[in-house]
């Protein structure tokens, strides 16, 4: 194995590209999880609505988003979806960064579904009876939601949606596959025109990392700091 | 669609095979049982370690599931691909990529579901195990095992879901297995994208979520049969204290 290179990463052109990379990564993960959360409130409570239909439709989006891959999201929302557009507007779409829209789509989407998952588990965890005195004390359903359960819900819930969050930053790597210009797709690119894949890929690595672990590390801080009160 | 659907199914399937190699959603189901098996014996090894007495064993493997589930896939699958063939000399082809990376990956979160399923069943088990002069692994294969694995299965099935799903990463570099096929097709039609990939979603969505079903039934019928007992959940030491309460 050659010696590392790390001039490559410091300075030069492949640096400029790797940070570039970065740059979007960074974007797509937060916009994403950003524009997720909001969506995956609504969702859960959707599932957690008194009216079936309301609920049939936030399980029909859970498991029809859930139980198909990200990669498979992603074609269909790069490839598939412009065509149900007029060609004047499919053209505009293309010769834009599509790509970039497409992923930040297809990510939301599919977040938003577990996060919605993780939301109402945390919703159930709190006892039914804090809801029914809220609603006996006159509340309707949204403020009980918002003023009596969602409190408490909230720490139960934050752990594991930053865990998906953790999941949601990894999963930018995907929008490599429509080619949007994230890290993977540029450290693919620098491997392929400098053959220096332990470089380009060791780079990678380290941004990922460092993104999960520091969100890792704000989740345990958050368990610590708000601790889970069971009665 | 329909006609898109008559003309190119057994394509889909099986790909070229067998004039060409295999390809199509049968590669896939292949390539994700043929993984999760591999898995399994990685799997149970990493979670008894995660659960060792011994800090020397726990320690590294504890880094290990941080390190494997704090990248993403895709880069295991590159590393694998683009710089194993420096180390080794010669080329991994595409199928032996995925399935060591998939591989690597159930192996990683096989060994948390172990744990969970080791932690899950109640500590006066081991506890008793011991006091009647079982070493410490004879109680963990004896009494603790049995019941653990047990409780694991819906998890088990889940994992067969996330293996599936996790194989259309192979599209990437060139696998054919169903999303590739399903790119080829999109490729040859060209005027139907939005029928090729929903067609695409729609297998993808048959598969896991018959399966996904059935490991939730699993998950009733066990709890079902664990009424007798103190109700608890498999896996959430939680929920096990809070009925132990």
């Amino acid at each position: 194995m050659p010696g590392l290179d790390l001039q490559l990463l410091l300075h030069g052109q492949y640096h400029d590209w790797l940070l570039a990379g970065l740059l979007v990564a960074l974007k797509l993960g937060m916009l994403t999880i950003a524009c997720a959360l909001p969506l995956a409130i609504v969702i859960a409570l959707m599932r957690l609505s008194p009216w079936w239909p309301l609920r049939w439709l936030g399980s029909a989006y859970v498991e029809l988003i859930r139980n198909v891959p990200l990669v498979a999201h992603l074609l269909f929302w790069y490839f598939g979806a412009p065509e149900l557009l007029p060609d004047a507007v499919k053209e505009r779409l293309y010769a834009g960064s599509y790509e970039f829209v497409a992923a930040a789509i297809g990510l939301t989407l599919y977040g938003a579904a577990f996060m919605a998952e993780n939301i109402r588990s945390g919703i159930r965890a709190i006892p039914a009876v804090q809801f029914e005195a809220a609603r006996a004390l006159g509340l309707g359903f949204l403020p009980a939601m918002r003023r009596v359960v969602l409190p408490q819900a909230l720490r139960v819930t934050v752990p594991p949606l930053l865990s998906q969050a953790v999941i949601m930053w990894n999963d930018t790597s995907i929008a490599t596959v429509i080619g949007v210009g994230e890290i993977m797709y540029q450290a693919a690119r620098v491997e392929s025109s400098a053959f220096r894949s332990p470089e380009a890929f060791g780079f990678a690595s380290a941004c990922y990392l460092a993104g999960s672990l520091a969100l890792t590390a704000v989740a345990a801080w958050i368990h610590r700091r708000w601790p889970v009160r069971t009665l | 669609m329909i006609d898109l659907i008559q003309t190119y199914w057994v394509y889909f399937l099986i790909g070229q095979y067998p004039q060409g190699p295999l390809g199509g959603v049968v590669l896939t189901v292949l390539l994700a049982a043929l993984a999760l098996l591999l898995a399994m014996p990685i799997g149970l090894a990493l979670g008894l370690a995660r659960v060792s007495p011994v800090a020397a064993l726990r320690r590294p493997v504890t880094v290990l599931v941080y390190l494997v589930r704090g990248i993403p896939l895709l880069l295991m699958v590159f590393w694998i691909y683009f710089y194993l063939p420096t180390v080794t000399g010669h080329k991994t082809d595409q199928f032996t990529t995925m399935l060591v990376a998939l591989v690597v990956f159930d192996g990683v979160y096989l060994a948390e579901i172990v744990r969970a399923g080791i932690q899950g069943v109640p500590k006066g088990q081991y506890e008793a195990a011991r006091a009647l002069g079982l070493s410490h692994a004879r109680a963990m294969r004896r009494v603790i095992l049995p019941q653990a694995l047990r409780s694991m299965l819906p998890s088990l099935v889940n994992q067969f879901v996330s293996t599936i799903k996790a194989t259309s990463l192979g599209y990437i570099i060139g696998l054919t297995e169903a999303s590739f096929i399903a790119s080829q097709i999109n490729s040859q039609v060209l005027v139907h994208p939005t029928a090729v990939y929903l067609v695409l979603s729609l297998m993808y969505f048959l598969l896991c979520f018959c399966l996904s079903r059935f490991a939730f039934w699993l998950e009733r019928r066990q709890a079902r049969r664990d009424l007798p007992r103190p109700a608890r959940s498999p896996g959430s030491p939680t929920a096990s204290a809070a009925s132990s309460a």
